[in-house]
């Protein structure tokens, strides 16, 4: 599994009232297969997993993903963790399934019929293969969800962090996307309200007011949030 | 089944007519030409001509006509406001003249994205602009800028119908500030929400 390490990092913003602290001094490493990172909204959870992929930078501090050094080596932190978003709406850039999980592959399959055949092969993995030609906008919101994962693994990430990618779908969208991301071989962060969910993690972080409250086992993280919130 | 989007300038539709199998810079060659000229030849018969071709390029691309309707459904408030100006301030002829050069260029660019893929017209912009990369221009980026642009237009006119839709809903559909100010904000936010991903995937690191 890979290693992810936040070293002393500090993420603040200008506010109405001066610089606010979005995610207070923290320091950890993450080994495990999977984390869950639990807690209310606005507590910072989601600044935290953007650190890793380097869609927010820190104030201060390192993040070091596998020995890379995000702020430095951006890009290769990229090739190495994928993210999901909660809304797959933005995620999906082409006007078709197929073209998006081909966007995907276009910086490690150069050749267009290599892209197309290895694109297909991805989707017929997944099981989405009868969805290649569909528009995006004709998906549920399941399906959205789907096709935007499978547009982040064809990218062959070490890491997935997944920012609350449950919350938009309904009850069996939200189990089979669950599914997929507990049994994805990738080291898996996963930012979520879906505290079952969570609990199915080796290890979560209860984040409030942008400070790391509870570090442990996921079903004692969950046990502790569902006791104090 | 059927997009609830409006779809202007429409999405990739796969088939095997001759039009497909064109290739992607000769049809996007053809559409910068026949744009070329239907804004320079200022004729209302010539505007007329070209949307009655747009029409059989379509029907051949296997376009149907309800499809048709509802890629120029957008278009409807900016036609009528475009022919009563013209009306007003020239004459009959440029009003004619306008809507159909207006129609047919829609018409004729919708042909081209309903019968190439984007990722096809993406290869074609990254070569096209192969020799500039020396002056600092990176193609990749310019492509999926234009990709992006395609994939926006339909988005845009969802987040604008949802925000009216909101207005219509409090009986304030009436007045523009209502919901322009939202549609804005929710475009903007749109827009920086898909650079997230796209930086997320390292699209436009290379």
């Amino acid at each position: 599994m890979s290693s992810l390490v936040l070293d002393r990092v500090v993420v603040s913003a200008a506010g109405v009232d001066g610089v606010v602290e979005i995610l207070s001094e923290t320091s950890l490493e993450i080994t495990e297969p999977s984390i869950a990172l639990i807690g209310p909204n606005g507590s910072g959870k989601s600044t935290l997993a953007r650190l890793f992929n380097g869609l927010v930078t820190p104030s201060s501090g390192r993040v070091v993903v596998d020995g890379i050094d995000v702020a430095q080596d951006g890009r290769r932190a990229r090739q190495h963790v994928g993210f999901a978003f909660t809304d797959p709406s933005a995620q999906l850039v082409m006007p078709t399934v197929l073209e998006d999980v081909m966007l995907s592959l276009r910086r490690t399959h150069r050749d267009k019929g290599e892209r197309r055949a290895a694109a297909l092969a991805i989707l017929e993995a997944r099981g989405l293969a009868e969805l290649a030609d569909r528009s995006v906008h004709t998906l549920s919101g399941g399906q959205r969800q789907l096709v935007a994962l499978t547009g982040v693994l064809a990218c062959d990430p070490q890491v997935v962090v997944a920012d609350e990618p449950t919350t938009l779908l309904d009850l069996a969208n939200g189990r089979l996307v669950g599914d997929l991301l507990m049994g994805l071989p990738q080291q898996l962060v996963l930012c979520t309200h879906d505290l079952d969910l969570a609990a199915r993690c080796d290890r979560a972080l209860l984040i409030e007011g942008g400070r790391v409250v509870f570090d442990g086992p996921a079903p004692d993280a969950v046990d502790h949030y569902r006791a104090t919130a | 089944m059927s997009s609830p989007t409006p779809s202007l300038l429409g999405d990739y539709t796969p088939g095997a007519s001759w039009l497909h199998r064109l290739r992607a810079g000769a049809k996007l060659g053809v559409l910068m030409l026949v744009g070329l000229v239907v804004v320079l030849v200022r004729e209302w018969w010539v505007g007329l001509a070209f949307v009655a071709l747009a029409l059989v390029l379509l029907a051949v691309a296997g376009v149907g006509v309800r499809r048709v309707l509802r890629t120029l459904r957008p278009l409807l408030v900016l036609l009528v406001v475009l022919v009563a100006y013209s009306l007003w301030r020239a004459s009959w002829q440029v009003a004619l003249e306008q809507a159909a050069d207006l129609v047919a260029l829609i018409l004729l660019a919708t042909v081209v994205t309903t019968t190439t893929a984007v990722d096809d017209i993406l290869d074609v912009i990254v070569r096209a602009l192969g020799p500039l990369r020396r002056l600092g221009v990176n193609p990749e980026r310019v492509g999926l800028a234009f990709s992006l642009m395609i994939r926006s237009v339909p988005l845009v006119l969802t987040i604008a119908g949802e925000t009216r839709d909101a207005a219509r809903a409090r009986g304030l559909e009436r007045d523009p500030r209502v919901w322009l100010t939202p549609f804005v904000i929710r475009a903007i936010a749109h827009a920086r929400d898909t650079g997230d991903a796209l930086h997320a995937r390292g699209l436009g690191d290379d």
